[in-house]
């Protein structure tokens, strides 16, 4: 029972611990797992207990394009992030701006299925139980998507301005990871809205 | 070392003006100032719903009483509970985990600082939130309040129809702020567990404390998550104009009581995994003897991770469920018996032939023991299907639930403050005024709980706001509510011995109970660095070790 501090022996062993940014990025994944499962909970037992129309048979069209478009963005951020890793910036740039074209394009595809439904199928988030389930999952996948895009802006930013280089590639691939899952997110929602819903 | 340096430093500090330091703690992102900055916070969070029970309790205290009116006695126990759990337990038990896991394993600081105080800063402006209701709440609607709807918060009595002004809503978004702030805090716990271990530390030379709040934050992930999103449906039901719950539009109450309960369920572990750290740290070292089956302690913590997740909806039997998913909770809740019997087995085992110290925090944790097997057996009544219908909605569970929450968990709390006060104020407190609290708290726990059961059993209604005589529920309830004053009494005497201690106290000295693990190793309070140089273990008690190094216990595990 000393007064003062005392020190615990020193010395060199093997010491391995995993990466805190890819355990930290894990946990967010997980977390938001959980919050999309509610969802699509939400949804399927919903499914077909609408009062009123419009029907998600009636309004909803496959959006084959725009998924294909989300789910390629994955293979090209894996790309860039290979690259970046071997030390080639020029063609992470490339890759990584092609990531974020693809994730736009299926914003857009998003918001003009929105429009139309809105404007001209009249469905709105307070129509029937259809419009609230599908505007809430959907658009909580949206929302992912959008805070997504601005991370990889950001990025793009940093490297249009020189300061992401192959030491950084670390971090890259932990922002990778939460691409990776809004795109795992989509077959989920793409599968219970579009397959089983319609 | 640095003993003159942190001398100087703490002279420099004294002297600078009070805003100065108040900046230091507001902008910090040490997680020893975050620690302390939660157990301060939680403090004065749990005086404030103590009071607002000790209201609840005034009000029950003879029947026809009109101590308070109805409605703010609907606004009492909504706020009572809903502040104990969320802005009381999980920001204490989040500052014990803060403080301690760094010093545990051997590292500096968490494994994200900023996110750390990020979360914290959420979690305390959602308990400003939830109390702004009073004053916001009334709005441009000219009404509501505090919230009212009941902690869980049923629909749809939580639609605008039947609770208009703002109230609902601040209820929510308390809850939705802050459970970022949890999220992001059990995020972070993960990660410094997993990631900032000193050399030597492995998994399984880890202090049990580490272990059992990983698999608390692991909780926290999976049922966390599921009540943000229902907040998110609730808030889109009152703000968009959704049919989540809305019964009216083919929507469904039942599938509320489902998302909250996924969580709420989850949640009791959430709270009562660091309350069994507490206990797994205090007991050995009190009983002098090494904790006894480690690794099973760790299995049968995982193994109540995974089966707290399937028993939600026995917090449901009474609303008519399928004789299916009865008999699947029923046989789940009975299982979880067996995994958490193991661990007080555990305990016992640890003080089976020990020289056991009767320390303050030694005594609240063998009150724990007892309790906690209290709470755990009418746990079981209520987990057969069948009993809960007489049980379900009563005075009973009422009892049960505070059975756990204080009988158990805030036992162990109290224990854990009296065992790491010296720790992280540097002083020593009472030891008579600390056993005195004890004596009073535990007469107040047992008068108010223990007879609580009573009334519920003949069949008093939980969220009464009266009742009338002649029902053979009087006395129980006097009784009750006379058991309130011990309780208050013993956290008076509580408060003022930290703070009587906090200044006038003796030096505590780095390593007052002679125990094993690292935080005792460096100084009371630790310097903002932790220790100078990073530690290396080999075995579970690095400190015994040190002290021993005839007989080290790395020669044996």
């Amino acid at each position: 029972m000393s007064a003062t501090s005392m020190t615990v022996a020193e010395g060199r062993i093997e010491w391995d611990r995993p990466d805190r940014g890819r355990v930290g990025m894990f946990s967010l994944i997980a977390a938001e797992a959980a919050i999309f499962t509610i969802f699509v909970v939400a949804y399927l037992f919903y499914m077909g207990k609408s009062l009123t129309g419009p029907m998600p048979k009636d309004v909803l069209s496959v959006p084959i394009f725009y998924t294909i478009c989300l789910l390629s963005s994955s293979l090209t951020i894996h790309l860039a992030a290979k690259l970046l890793r071997r030390g080639s910036v020029r063609a992470f740039k490339i890759w990584w701006f092609a990531t974020i074209t693809l994730g736009a394009a299926f914003m857009y595809g998003t918001t003009t299925e929105w429009h139309r439904l809105i404007y001209h199928d009249g469905l709105t988030i307070s129509t029937n139980l259809f419009g609230t389930t599908y505007y809430s999952l959907v658009g909580l996948h949206g929302f992912h998507v959008v805070i997504g895009l601005m991370s990889l802006s950001i990025v793009m930013a940093l490297t249009l301005l020189g300061h992401v280089r192959s030491e950084h590639a670390e971090r890259i691939d932990v922002l990778s990871l939460y691409w990776h899952f809004v795109d795992v997110v989509w077959i989920g929602v793409f599968t219970v809205v579009y397959v089983i819903g319609r | 070392m640095s003993t003159d340096a942190l001398a100087l430093s703490r002279t420099e500090l004294a002297s600078r003006p009070i805003v100065a330091r108040l900046h230091d703690w507001v902008t910090t992102v040490d997680h020893k100032r975050l620690g302390i900055l939660y157990i301060i916070y939680a403090m004065v969070f749990l005086v404030i719903a103590g009071l607002e029970a000790t209201i609840i309790r005034i009000q029950l205290i003879r029947p026809h009483n009109d101590f308070v009116s109805p409605q703010v006695f609907n606004r009492l126990f909504t706020m009572h509970g809903t502040t104990m759990i969320f802005f009381v337990i999980m920001p204490v038990l989040f500052g014990f985990a803060n403080y301690l896991i760094p010093l545990m394993i051997g590292a500096r600081d968490m494994a994200f600082p900023r996110l750390n105080a990020f979360s914290f800063w959420m979690t305390a402006f959602g308990g400003l939130l939830l109390y702004f209701s009073l004053v916001g709440a009334n709005g441009l609607y000219g009404a509501g309040n505090a919230p009212d709807v009941g902690w869980f918060a049923y629909a749809p009595l939580t639609s605008r129809t039947f609770s208009v002004g703002h109230s609902t809503d601040f209820w929510t978004l308390a809850l939705l702020v802050s459970g970022f702030g949890s999220i992001g805090t059990a995020t972070n716990i993960i990660a410094t567990v997993l990631c900032m271990r000193c050399p030597g530390m492995t998994l399984a030379k880890m202090p049990l404390f580490a272990w059992l709040n990983l698999v608390m934050a692991c909780l926290v992930i999976l049922c966390v998550s599921p009540l943000t999103a229902a907040q998110i449906m609730l808030v889109i039901d009152r703000y968009l104009g959704g049919h989540f719950f809305d019964t009216q539009a083919g929507g469904s109450a039942v599938i509320w009581m489902h998302f909250f309960w996924v969580f709420g369920h989850p949640e009791v572990y959430v709270l009562v995994l660091p309350a069994f750290a507490f206990a797994s740290e205090i007991i050995p070292v009190f009983s002098r003897k090494p904790i006894f089956g480690y690794p099973v302690m760790v299995g049968a913590t995982i193994a109540i991770g995974f089966i707290s997740m399937s028993v939600w909806a026995h917090h449901m039997f009474t609303v008519g469920m399928s004789s299916a998913a009865n008999n699947f909770f029923v046989i789940s809740t009975m299982a979880i018996a067996v995994p958490t019997g193991i661990k007080i087995f555990n305990w016992l085992g640890t003080m089976w032939g020990g020289k056991i110290e009767f320390k303050t925090p030694m005594l609240f944790c063998v009150a724990f023991l007892f309790q906690f097997l209290i709470a755990g057996l009418t746990g079981i009544m209520q987990g057969a299907a069948p009993f809960d219908w007489h049980l379900g909605s009563s005075y009973f569970v009422v009892a049960h639930f505070h059975y756990v929450i204080v009988g158990g968990i805030l036992f162990c709390l109290f224990g854990a403050f009296y065992y790491w006060f010296p720790k992280m104020s540097g002083k020593m407190y009472s030891e008579t005024l600390g056993k005195l609290h004890f004596w009073l708290f535990i007469v107040g726990f047992h008068l108010t709980f223990d007879f609580m059961h009573i009334p519920g059993l003949l069949g008093m209604p939980r969220r009464i706001y009266t009742y009338e005589p002649g029902r053979g529920w009087d006395t129980w309830n006097f009784i009750v509510t006379v058991g309130v004053f011990f309780q208050a009494a013993g956290i008076l005497v509580f408060v003022g011995n930290l703070l009587w201690s906090y200044f006038r106290g003796k030096a505590a000295g780095s390593d007052p109970w002679d125990s094993w693990t690292l935080e005792w190793s460096t100084n009371s309070p630790p310097p903002a660095y932790n220790f100078a140089s990073i530690p290396v273990v080999k075995s579970r008690r690095p400190l015994w070790d040190l002290k021993h190094p005839d007989d080290p216990d790395w020669k044996y595990e």
